[in-house]
C-alpha cells in the first residue's frame, strides 16, 4: 500500500468525471501527489534530527519540537491529500451498486451523469472542496499562518530559561507550503467551477424537458 | 505514484508529437528524470549533514545552510521537469476531447463518422493542424516559458552555476564571520553543468520544433492559397502516402525508445 494506490483510485474515477473533473484529477495527481513524493518528502526527512536548540540540558529539545510541531507540515499534507481523494470513491462505489443489482437503472454510457449519480457527484464535490478549506484552516491555525520562521524561543520544562531553537531549511519549507497553499486554491476553484457548471447543465436539461412535454 | 506514471502519462502523449517532439520526450526521460533519480539524488542526499561550520554555536549551520540553499538544486530541478512536463497534458487533454466527440458521434450513428467500430477512434492517431495545431504549439511555447525561468532561477539565486567550498556567513547566532564548507562541491557542479546542458539542448529542441511547425504551418497557407483549385482525390493520395510514411517513421521511433529504455 502506497500512494500508487491513491493515483490508480483516482485514475479509475476519470470515467465518471466531466472535464473540468479530469483537470482537477491531473492537477491532484501531477501538482500535489508527485511534489509531495519527489519533493517534499526528502526536506521534512530529517526535521526533528535538524531542529537544534541552543542548550544541552537533555529534553530540551524533545519538548520544544513538540510544541511548535504538534503535527508536521508534511504528515498534515499527507492526510490532505488522502481526504480530498477520497470523496470521488462515493461515485465508483455508486456506480458498482447500479451494476450489481440489475433491476436497478443501468446508466446509458460511462460519464453519464443522472438522477442518483448525480447527486453523489454533487456531494463528492462538496465533501472534496469542505476538506480542502478545512485543511488550509487547520495549517493556518497550527502555525500562525502559512510561514515557517528560523528560529523560535522555547521556555518549557526542562528547558532551564528561554532558550532559541533553530529550525531546519524554512525558507526551501516555506516556498513549499506556499505551492501546497496555491494548489489547493487552485484545486477549490475548479471544484466550484463543477459544481456550477452542473447544476447549471442538469438545470437548462430539466427546463428543456418540461418546455417540451408543455408543447405537447 | 512516481516518475514512473509521469512516463506513462506522458508516453500517451509521444503518439501525437512530431519526430523532433519524440527525442525531446526521450532526452527529458533518459538524461534528465532518469539522471536526477539515480545519480544526482545521491549526490545531494547529505548536503545538510554533510555542511561543516567552523563554530561550536549551536544553530548557527542551520542558520548558514538556510542563507545559502534557499531551496536546494535538486528541489529545484525536480519542480523544473514536473513544470515542464506538464504543457504536454494539454495536448493529451486536447486529443482525448476529440475521442470524446468522434466516440459520441459513433454512437448517434452519424452518416459522416468513417470508423467501423469504437476500438478504431481509441487507436487513431491525430494530425497535428487545425486546433490540434495551436495547442501543441501553445504546449511548446510554455515549455519554453518554463525552461528559460527555472535556468534563470538558479543563475539569480546561486551567483552563476558553479559550487564553492567555503562560504563566509556572519547571520546570527553565529558570534561572528564564520567558514562553511559545503560537502562534495565538485561532483555538485559537475552535475549542475551537466543538467544546464540538457536543460538547454531541451530548450533548442523546442526551439527547432516550434520551428518547424510554423513553418509547416506557412507552407500549408501558401500551398492553398497558390492553388485553390486541387484535383482532392490525387491530394488525399498523396496524404495517405504521407500519413503511411510519417506512421512507419513513428513507429519505428517508438521502437527504438523503448527497445531503449528496456
Amino acid at each position: 500500500m502506497s500512494w500508487g494506490f491513491l493515483h490508480h483510485l483516482l485514475s479509475g474515477v476519470n470515467k465518471y468525471s466531466t472535464g473540468i473533473g479530469r483537470i482537477w484529477v491531473a492537477v491532484v495527481c501531477i501538482f500535489r501527489l508527485l511534489v509531495y513524493i519527489a519533493v517534499a518528502e526528502n526536506i521534512w526527512k530529517h526535521e526533528q534530527d535538524e531542529f537544534e536548540c541552543n542548550i544541552k540540558q537533555p529534553g530540551c529539545e524533545n519538548v520544544c519540537f513538540d510544541h511548535f510541531f504538534p503535527i508536521s507540515h508534511i504528515r498534515l499534507w499527507a492526510l490532505q491529500l488522502i481526504l480530498v481523494s477520497t470523496p470521488s470513491l462515493l461515485v465508483v462505489f455508486h456506480v458498482a451498486y447500479r451494476e450489481n443489482h440489475p433491476n436497478q437503472k443501468l446508466y446509458k454510457a460511462p460519464g453519464w451523469l443522472d438522477g442518483g449519480l448525480l447527486c453523489t457527484y454533487l456531494i463528492s464535490l462538496v465533501l472534496k472542496t469542505a476538506f480542502e478549506v478545512v485543511f488550509l484552516f487547520l495549517f493556518y491555525k497550527l502555525y500562525d499562518g502559512f510561514k515557517v520562521p528560523s528560529l523560535v524561543k522555547c521556555d518549557l520544562r526542562p528547558c532551564p530559561s528561554a532558550v532559541d531553537c533553530y529550525i531546519s531549511k524554512p525558507t526551501e519549507k516555506m516556498i513549499l507550503l506556499y505551492f501546497l497553499v496555491a494548489t489547493s486554491c487552485l484545486c477549490i476553484v475548479l471544484n466550484l467551477s463543477e459544481l456550477g457548471y452542473v447544476m447549471f447543465k442538469y438545470s437548462v436539461k430539466c427546463y428543456l424537458k418540461r418546455y417540451a412535454k408543455k408543447r405537447q | 505514484m512516481d516518475w514512473g506514471a509521469l512516463h506513462t502519462i506522458l508516453g500517451g502523449v509521444n503518439k501525437h508529437s512530431t519526430s523532433i517532439g519524440k527525442i525531446w520526450l526521450t532526452v527529458l526521460f533518459i538524461f534528465r528524470i532518469m539522471i536526477l533519480v539515480v545519480a544526482a539524488e545521491r549526490v545531494w542526499g547529505d548536503e545538510q549533514d554533510d555542511f561543516v561550520c567552523n563554530t561550536l554555536q549551536p544553530g548557527c549551520k542551520n542558520v548558514c545552510y538556510d542563507h545559502f540553499f534557499p531551496i536546494s538544486h535538486i528541489r529545484l530541478w525536480a519542480l523544473q521537469l514536473i513544470f515542464v512536463s506538464t504543457p504536454a497534458l494539454l495536448v493529451a487533454m486536447h486529443v482525448a476531447y476529440r475521442r470524446h466527440e468522434k466516440k459520441r458521434q459513433f454512437r448517434k450513428g452519424d452518416q459522416k463518422c468513417e470508423y467501423k467500430d469504437i476500438e478504431e477512434i481509441r487507436k487513431q492517431r491525430f494530425r497535428i493542424e487545425g486546433s490540434l495545431w495551436w495547442t501543441y504549439t501553445s504546449s511548446i511555447f510554455f515549455r519554453l516559458v518554463f525552461e528559460a525561468v527555472f535556468m534563470y532561477a538558479f543563475y539569480f539565486m546561486y551567483d552563476g552555476f558553479r559550487m564553492p567550498r567555503l562560504m563566509k556567513c556572519n547571520a546570527w547566532p553565529c558570534p561572528n564571520t564564520v567558514d562553511c564548507f559545503v560537502s562534495r562541491p565538485t561532483e555538485k557542479t559537475v552535475f549542475t553543468i551537466f543538467m544546464i546542458a540538457v536543460s538547454s539542448i531541451c530548450i533548442l529542441l523546442n526551439v527547432a520544433e516550434l520551428c518547424y511547425l510554423l513553418t509547416k504551418f506557412f507552407l500549408r497557407r501558401s500551398k492553398k492559397a497558390g492553388n485553390p483549385k486541387h484535383h482532392p482525390n490525387h491530394e488525399n493520395k498523396e496524404e495517405s502516402k504521407q500519413n503511411e510514411m510519417n506512421e512507419l517513421i513513428s513507429d519505428s521511433c517508438q521502437n527504438t525508445v523503448i527497445g531503449f529504455s528496456s
